[in-house]
């Protein structure tokens, strides 16, 4: 087992040195100046190289390099160029949308995919199993961004329930906050749990296949009790896989779920720094970002431990 | 006899109260682009802050007020020397800080003089390179001498940038603004809103609005529910043309049309041959149909405009027929430059009226026999080989939104490399020298008709300022002469 950790601890650190150094060059490429483009058109040369000098875009590739690596291992991310806060600041408030709603979003995830997966294989090839299997292709295919607009218009435009859009703030009230959150949260959660329940079904049914699964009916056990003790348990490892996926595009890639509801969310600060320029913000949210993906894998892989005892014997 | 007495009594509190009840004094009003920071004197994307700040929390010496006149502000009253040289403003005074600490002439010899300086951060340094020396000659006078007439100098002094700031906060402005306004900084909870509240140290009326909320909603479809739920009172700048026929058919919202300072162009790189030669610019002109691109990429809205001014400003003249649509002429103004199978290079930026005009103005050219290649490109790649470096275009389009930028043309390294800069420049000159407004009229005419004639670009169209509030909302302006929402103009209906 530890032959297994220590590899999983390697592995983790020396994928997020190659993701720093990929991020840096890609980013190096980009064309545009930062400075004119806080600046505006109008701008006069003297002003931008002043202000060039000032942000420390003089000082060459290696030393700016490092410079940010060192920064990062002190929590200190640098100042945005557009918004001259601190960008660990813009970081923190956004992480109390993104993550809540990631989390909110997988919750809802899990109580829809579960049943859905579990007694669509329990009853295969009937009508049950055709109904939620018709569900969740529509659900995957469906846009996520067009049924988000179809629950503002019904939700909030015609019957007031939600506001049509942006976070009030977690001082204003949890359950406030968790209000502004459940209209993105569903919108995140139905292809992901369609996704789910898919591959819950499909992984159940292989299990339920298997041989353990004849002995243990033929030993006297009851359906129920086969399924939930001997299928579930085994059917997890894939399924474990996906949730560990979904988690990080959830985190990451709900951008155009943020645009649509007007969330104050990482997705929204990465895709307005780039537009903006402000290499600053994007190269630590990327960075963060791949680190947490990486980290989530991490502890999935932890989570492999727990359940296949096979593994703890390595 | 008694309970109706009593069924009266009550009707008559509940109609009092009804009829008496005070109007809202709250208001939310949505925009596209939050501001960066809350300094429109040190740099930034300028339009947003000013968008928020201008006549709310700062004042400047004067102000333009919406029919884009200037008005009094800071300053009462100012003299004129006879040269044209010197200025000697007389303030407003008893005027305080939302610190507290008063307003005096120093602070507007330190912010004038800061914004002059060699290392000046502001992004319209244009406005005060000009300034010579500013002087303090009593705590509520200041006499600012310039080393040329500039003859719409009090006009821009009333631009957002120019606002007059407190030299101890002016460095933490950008995040705890301190101005004279109406108000001051509430809260600000970053990409979602930002409240403004009352300024306690305000010594002039007091508005009528005690609490307003910016929304940054810059996805139009947000925008339109966010207005429809009732999230937002009013959306300034609204971003989705073809959805304003539901509000008009709704009786609970008003829609106002009003225009901007933003001429839409076609820009043409007169430096590259062909384009160098006016007769094949001006064929490009007779090509393109203003009408056509009016209604299919901007749903109808928008003045057509005939040279680089505004349509809304007392010097405007209509001088679209000079470039009127006929492709026939423009077919054979293209023959008599001898020029055959052009094809051209269309740099298209990521503004929705420029993305949606692209197509039309290619099938227009084609019309004529002029291909053109349209190629997408983004903002920072538009400023860096488009707008400088190597002017790597031949047309690209794009909206000039500042007021009075009709002399930008004449800039040296301006990107429409225009030939006749030295008579323009010398219009300008002419311009800056005089005071008299009818001259000043005569004169903005004469450039308008070189811009015109010359055909250094294919004027189209002038924005349009687009607002949709909820219909008991009074006070809001038609038009943005410049980038300010006025809210001490602001109240609801009775």
């Amino acid at each position: 087992m530890s032959n297994y950790l220590a590899g999983r601890v390697v592995s983790l650190i020396a994928s997020l040195f190659v993701a720093s150094i990929v991020i840096f060059i890609i980013l190096e490429i980009l064309p545009g100046d930062p400075a004119q483009f806080i600046l505006g058109m109008n701008a006069q040369p003297d002003t931008l190289a002043a202000l060039r000098a000032q942000l420390g875009l003089d000082a060459p590739a290696v030393v700016r390099y490092f410079g940010w690596i060192f920064g990062m291992l002190h929590g200190d991310f640098g100042i945005s160029y557009t918004y001259r806060v601190p960008v660990s600041e813009l970081i923190a408030q956004r992480i109390g949308v993104s993550v809540p709603l990631a989390i909110y979003a997988l919750t809802l995830t899990l109580i829809i995919a579960f049943p859905a997966g579990l007694i669509a294989a329990a009853r295969r090839n009937s009508a049950t199993d055709f109904s939620i299997m018709g569900v969740t292709q529509l659900g995957v295919a469906v846009p996520n961004f067009w049924f988000a607009i179809i629950l503002v218009w019904v939700f909030a435009v015609t019957l007031h329930w939600f506001s049509a859009g942006g976070f009030p703030g977690w001082d204003k009230g949890f359950w406030l906050g968790i209000r502004g959150l459940t209209l993105p949260a569903i919108a995140l959660a139905l292809p992901q749990a369609s996704i789910l329940a898919r591959v819950m079904r499909s992984a159940l049914l292989d299990t339920l296949d298997e041989d353990y699964i004849r002995t243990a009916r033929a030993h006297g056990l009851s359906r129920g009790a086969t399924l939930w003790r001997h299928a579930v348990r085994n059917a997890l490892i894939p399924v474990l896989t996906i949730i560990g996926l979904q988690f990080a595009f959830l985190l990451a890639g709900g951008i155009i779920i943020e645009n649509v509801f007007t969330l104050p969310g990482l997705g929204r600060l990465i895709f307005q720094g780039i537009t903006q320029r402000d290499l600053i913000v994007v190269k630590s949210v990327v960075m963060l970002l791949v680190f947490a993906v990486i980290f989530v894998n991490f502890l999935v892989d932890l989570g492999y431990l727990a359940i296949d005892p096979r593994l703890r014997r390595r | 006899m008694r309970k109706s007495l009593v069924l009266l009594a009550l009707a008559s509190a509940l109609l009092s109260t009804t009829a008496f009840a005070a109007p809202r004094t709250d208001l939310v009003i949505g925009i596209q682009l939050e501001p960066t920071n809350l300094d429109p004197t040190t740099g930034g994307a300028a339009a947003a802050i000013r968008s928020v700040t201008d006549l709310n929390i700062y004042n400047g010496l004067t102000k333009i007020d919406k029919d884009g006149a200037v008005q009094p502000d800071l300053a009462t009253n100012w003299d004129i020397s006879a040269d044209g040289l010197t200025y000697t403003f007389h303030l407003k005074t008893g005027v305080k800080f939302n610190d507290g600490t008063p307003f005096t002439a120093a602070d507007v010899k330190w912010t004038l003089d800061r914004d002059r300086a060699a290392d000046s951060k502001s992004a319209q340094k244009q406005l005060f390179t000009n300034i010579a020396s500013v002087d303090v000659v009593d705590p509520a006078t200041v006499k600012v001498t310039l080393t040329q007439p500039q003859g719409d100098f009090p006009y821009d002094l009333g631009w957002g940038d120019a606002v007059i700031v407190s030299q101890k906060t002016a460095a933490t402005n950008v995040t705890t603004p301190v101005g004279t306004g109406p108000y001051e900084l509430g809260e600000w909870v970053k990409a979602d809103h930002l409240t403004l509240v009352p300024n306690p140290n305000y010594t002039g009326t007091k508005p009528a609005l005690d609490k307003v909320t910016f929304k940054f909603i810059s996805d139009p479809t947000a925008a339109s529910s966010a207005v429809l739920a009732g999230d937002v009172d009013v959306f300034s700048g609204f971003p989705a043309p073809e959805l304003l026929d539901q509000f008009k058919s709704n009786p609970q919202f008003q829609v106002i049309v009003g225009s901007t300072q933003g001429e839409t162009i076609v820009a043409l790189n007169n430096a590259h041959p062909p384009l160098d030669n006016v007769k094949v610019r001006e064929a490009i002109a007779h090509a393109i149909d203003r009408k056509a691109i009016i209604d299919g990429s901007q749903f109808g809205y928008g003045t057509p405009i005939g040279s680089f001014f505004p349509p809304g400003d007392p010097a405007y003249i209509d001088l679209t027929s000079l470039s009127n649509f006929d492709p026939a002429k423009s077919k054979q103004l293209l023959a008599d430059a001898g020029v055959k199978d052009l094809t051209l290079t269309f740099k298209v930026p990521p503004a929705a009226y420029a993305r949606a005009a692209a197509p039309i103005i290619q099938q227009e050219l084609a019309d004529v026999g002029i291909k053109v290649n349209v190629v997408n490109v983004e903002w920072a790649d538009w400023i860096a080989n488009v707008f400088q470096g190597a002017y790597d275009y031949d047309l690209t389009m794009v909206s000039h939104v500042e007021a009075n930028d009709f002399g930008s043309f004449g800039k040296p390294g301006y990107y429409i490399n225009y030939k006749n800069a030295d008579a323009l420049n010398k219009l300008i000159a002419q311009l800056n020298a005089t005071t008299d407004p009818a001259k000043q009229i005569s004169i903005k005419q004469d450039i308008q008709k070189q811009l015109a004639n010359d055909y250094a670009a294919v004027y189209v169209f002038e924005l349009p300022n687009l607002t949709v509030a909820n219909k008991d909302v009074q006070g809001l302006w038609p038009n943005a002469p410049q980038p300010t929402t006025d809210l001490s103009a602001l109240s609801w209906a009775q």
